[in-house]
This record gives C-alpha cells, structure tokens and sequence, in this order.
C-alpha cells in the first residue's frame, strides 16, 4: 500500500496519542502509590521520597494472601468443571447431533447477552434456601452455570466443524462414544479449549456482582469482588488505595504481558465465533 | 463478567450440516442401537444443561415470579399482578435508569465503534509493522483488567485534585476544573468516558481483524479509479467489516445497558440520581430496600430491554451472510 510520509507521521502521532491516554491512568496511580499514605497527592507528581513501602502495607492490609488463595480457589473450582461439561455438551450437540440438538442449542444461546443483574435476586434466594450463601461455592455454582451459553456454543462450534471422517473411523474401531470423546475427540478439540480456558479464567478472576451480592467477606472472593470491598474501606487514603489497587492487577498484568497474543485472540474469537 | 459479552450464534449452514446423515446424526432414532446412541448422546448434555437449567433458567423464571409480587425477602408475599411494571414505568427516578442506560449506550457503543474505525484504520495504513502490534497490545490492555479498577483508577483521576484536572490547568483550562463524578451536570458523561477508554481498544482490535482480512486488490482497484480514502473508507472498508462493526455493537451495546461495576464503585448511582442505571438500582432494591418484586420487574425490563437492542443488530449484521 502506498502511503505518503506526511499521513504515516501523521498517522504514527495519533497513535501514541491514543496509546498515551491508555497508559496514563496507570501511571498516575503508579506516582500516586508512592506518596505518603494519609496525603492528597495531585494527578501526576513523582514523590521526593517514594514509599514503596507502602505497597507492602497494602499488601498486609488487603490481606493480598488470603485474597491470592481465595480467587485462584475459585477459578480452579470453577474454569475445569466448566470446561468438562462444556466440551462434553459441544460434543453431543455440534458431533453427535442427538435428537433435539437444535433446540438444546437454541436454549442455550439465548442465555449469551443475559445481564447477571437479571438473575441475581432470585439466585441470593436460592442460595440461601440451599444453605451455600457466603461460601465460595455461592460463587463458583452460578458461575459455571452462567459460563454454560458461552462455553457449549464455542465448543458446539469447533465440533460442528470437524470432518466427517474422524468421527466415522474412530466409530468403525469400536470405540464406545466415551472412550472416542476423551481419546480422540478431547485431544483434537485442545486449541479451542485452551483460548476458552483463558477467557473463563480472566472472566472469573473480573467477576463482581456474584462476590458482591453473594459472599460478604472479602476474604472469600474473587479479586475483583475483594478490590471493591478494600476500596470501601480505604476511600479516603488514596496512595493506600493505588498500592492496593496495583497489587491486585498485578497477577493480571504480568499474564497479560507474558500471554498477549493469546489473550487478545481468545477474547476476539470469543466474540467473534458465529 | 466483565465487558467480554458475547454475540448469540447465527445458525450458518456448515459444513457438516451438508454432510449425509450417518446412524449417529438422524433425527429420528429408528433402530434400538440408535436409540440406545442417542441416549448416551443425551447423557453428554446432562451436566452442562442441569446447571444451566438449577443455576440460570431457574432464577430466569424465578425473577419473572418475583415480579408479580410484593415481597420484602422475608415474610410473606402478596400478589400483585402488574402492578411493580406500573410502578417502573411510572416512578420518575426508576424509569430514569432505563433513560440513563440509553445515554450510556452512546458512550459505551457509538464512540468506541466510531473512535476503532479511525484508529484501526490508521493503524492499518501506517503502522502495518511492529508498531502497529505494539499499538494493538496497549490499546487492549483495559479490557482484560476487571472493570472495578477501572472504575477505582478513574475515580481518582476524575477527582478534583486528579489528572485531568491537573491537565486541564496545565492547558490553561483552569477554570473548567471540577469532580467531575460528583457534579449533576458532568457525572454521567464521565461515567461514560471510562467506558470508552475500556472498550475503545477491544473496538480497534476486532476492527482490525477484520480489515486485514479485506483482499488487498479491493482497495488497489479503489486507487487506481482514483478514489480519496474517504471514498476507499466509505467504499470498500465499511461494507467488508459489516459483521465486525455488528459484534462490536453487540458487545458494546450490552455492557452499556448492564454496566454495574463501573458505576457502583466509581459513583454508586449519585449524585442524586445523575448516573444510577437499571443493574444498581436493581441491587438497590433488591438488597438495600428489600423491595425483591419492584427490583424483579426493573430486572425483567432490562432483560427485554437489551434483547430488543440486540435483535436488530445481529439482523442486519449478519444478513448477508446466510
């Protein structure tokens, strides 16, 4: 393509530009973490004396430990399991073509655009009657069960894609149709399982409405839910809050920067597949 | 979950849907193997469809139920037949989170779709290279963040001693300098720009996306009959990225009407009324007023609400497709 000097110059300021007003906030929390805690910092200033010591109070304060253990907790509970039945309900609608496939996949795409908020009354109710509200489970079980549209429409469509004569040989062999799903099918479908693996883990570990709502203490929910409570408590001292609020990114900013092409082409599949 | 929604399926003819029918792709099972098949077939769905069926459809209908009641969480409840929709409609300041959400819309999905255009098609012109991937990697980066530290970190620069104040001083705007969270006139625009700093870079990659994978001699022939780009912009990239631009609009479209997080830890709602849209005001009801039946009719509104958004633009998205 032939471009002319002026526009990639042109072009290439606009950009930093763009890329400047996205990377600004994080370096204005940044300077502001490194003031005294208790001080009204402005915008951006780097301190005379920079507290990084103020990074290991958050830490203590945020109880960042506990909170680690608790999200990794729930994403381990929840990305597997969900998973699992994913790929296996995939597998019988997009492969197997069971009777009522069409309609079991109609039913579940229908839950894709549900807002949580529209369920989240009546799941605190069902909760409650069930006796798990305030444990971790009150988070993982709808979780899975909300991952249920997204992650049986991704598999469905790897499946549905296959050629025919995978299925066909692995069916003359003899192979009942568990051992041909975990054996032949499992193995083939793991680069669609592994971009969904990625997206229900950054999903999970962002959720906040079900930590809210569902669990109250802090200590047994995800990061995102445990971030919100922490801001409630320490509004007022902001060189706390950055520190503490840059600490709970950081797990998820240093797989950014290790996985990003990964994670940018599992959350374009994931809203692009159709 | 966070912004990352998701597009409902187009039910495309695939491949395997022109396949001839095997024993294990018949409708109807004919023979006792095959129905015996399809049995262990069902049995695969089980899991997944028992959870989604306890954990979603259930408080589905549930929410439905509750929004005929009168019910404050403990007591008994009292019928009430339509009337807490009554109230919704009615109630000025229930009804301005519906109104409230339609103006986020703009924000959340009109001004990233719009701002992605531009910036992928600059970066799809001039920065093809590394520069171009090193763009795509930091625009993105607010999207895998959870949206409570957006709305943490923006709080704080929207603040009256924070960055963009200090920036607007810098410039010589001094005097236009506010809380922009806590002042009526400003709170709900604000509100809005840190959606679009959030979902301005998802835009631009998926935008991308789809632009390289325009065949390069259309835009060649474009050229070469002398069109401006503009012309080229108008002509050949917004046809090809119809499908794009509608998931974009989807994605967008729905985390503007179910935003939640954002506004609950960056404003709450206030001041006033200025930013409250239907998800707080549900959990308002719901949690802080023990008003289970209002907040359910408010919950089955934005449940309609964002399926009449989400129709039409999987429609026209997606017809040429099929």
């Amino acid at each position: 393509m032939r471009v002319s000097r002026g526009e990639i110059v042109a072009g290439r300021a606009l950009l930093l530009g763009t890329m400047a007003v996205t990377v600004l906030p994080f370096l204005s929390i940044l300077t502001t973490a490194l003031h005294p805690s208790g001080t009204l910092p402005s915008g951006l200033e780097w301190p005379t004396d920079p507290q990084w010591g103020n990074f290991v109070d958050a830490f203590k304060v945020a109880n960042m430990g506990v909170l680690l253990g608790s999200s990794t907790f729930v994403v381990l509970a929840v990305v597997p399991v969900a998973l699992v039945i994913a790929t296996m309900a995939g597998f019988a609608i997009g492969l197997l073509r069971i009777p009522g496939a069409r309609v079991l996949l109609v039913l579940f795409v229908f839950g894709l655009t549900l807002p949580f908020e529209g369920i989240i009354t009546p799941l605190y109710f069902l909760e409650r009657e069930l006796g798990i509200l305030n444990t971790r489970f009150a988070i993982v079980l709808p979780l899975i069960a909300l991952f249920m549209p997204f992650g049986v429409f991704w598999m469905r469509a790897h499946f549905v894609n296959l050629p025919g004569d995978i299925t066909e040989a692995a069916r003359i062999d003899g192979a009942s149709m568990w051992g041909l799903f975990w054996r032949i099918h499992v193995p083939l479908a793991r680069p669609a399982i592994a971009s969904l693996a990625v997206l229900m883990s950054v999903w999970t570990w962002n959720q906040f409405l079900l930590a809210l709502v569902l669990v109250e203490d802090p200590a047994q929910r995800t990061m995102a839910g445990a971030l919100g409570a922490f801001q409630g408590h320490y509004a007022t001292d902001i060189p706390l809050l950055c520190a503490g609020t840059i600490l709970i990114l950081l797990p998820t900013l240093v797989l950014y920067v290790l996985f990003q092409r990964h994670i940018i082409a599992a959350l374009l599949q994931g809203s692009v597949k159709g | 979950m966070t912004a990352n929604r998701t597009v409902p399926a187009a039910s495309r003819p695939t491949r395997s849907d022109q396949r001839p029918a095997s024993w294990l792709a018949r409708r109807v099972p004919r023979t006792r193997g095959a129905r015996r098949a399809a049995l262990a077939g069902w049995l695969f769905v089980l899991p997944a469809l028992l959870m989604y069926a306890v954990f979603v459809l259930q408080p589905l209908a549930l929410t439905i139920q509750y929004s005929l009641y009168r019910w404050n969480g403990v007591g008994p409840a009292t019928w009430v037949g339509l009337s807490n929709y009554v109230t919704v409609l009615r109630d000025p300041d229930l009804l301005g989170t519906v109104i409230n959400s339609f103006k986020l819309v703009l924000f959340y999905s009109v001004v990233p779709v719009t701002l992605g255009l531009l910036t992928a098609t600059v970066i799809h012109r001039v920065a093809a290279g590394r520069f171009g991937s090193v763009t795509r990697t930091v625009l993105f980066l607010p999207q895998v963040i959870p949206l409570v530290a957006a709305g943490i970190i923006w709080g704080w620069l929207l603040s009256l001693p924070g960055l963009v104040n200090q920036i607007l001083t810098a410039v010589g705007l001094g005097d236009t300098t506010r809380a922009w969270l806590g002042d009526f006139d400003t709170a709900l625009p604000a509100v809005g720009l840190i959606g679009i700093w959030v979902l301005l870079g998802f835009c631009t990659v998926l935008l991308l996306a789809g632009m390289s994978k325009i065949d390069p001699a259309l835009f060649e022939s474009a050229r070469i009959d002398g069109a401006s780009w503009l012309q080229e912009f108008v002509s050949v990239t917004l046809p090809s990225l119809k499908y794009e631009i509608g998931v974009c609009l989807t994605v967008t479209v729905v985390a503007a009407l179910a935003a939640f997080d954002i506004v609950y830890v960056s404003t709450g709602g206030g001041p006033g009324n200025s930013t409250a849209v239907p998800g707080i005001q549900i959990y308002i009801l719901a949690f802080l007023e023990r008003q289970v039946g209002l907040a359910s009719a408010l919950a089955v509104i934005l449940m309609l609400l964002v399926i009449v958004m989400i129709l039409p633009i999987q429609r026209l998205s997606r017809e040429d497709r099929s």
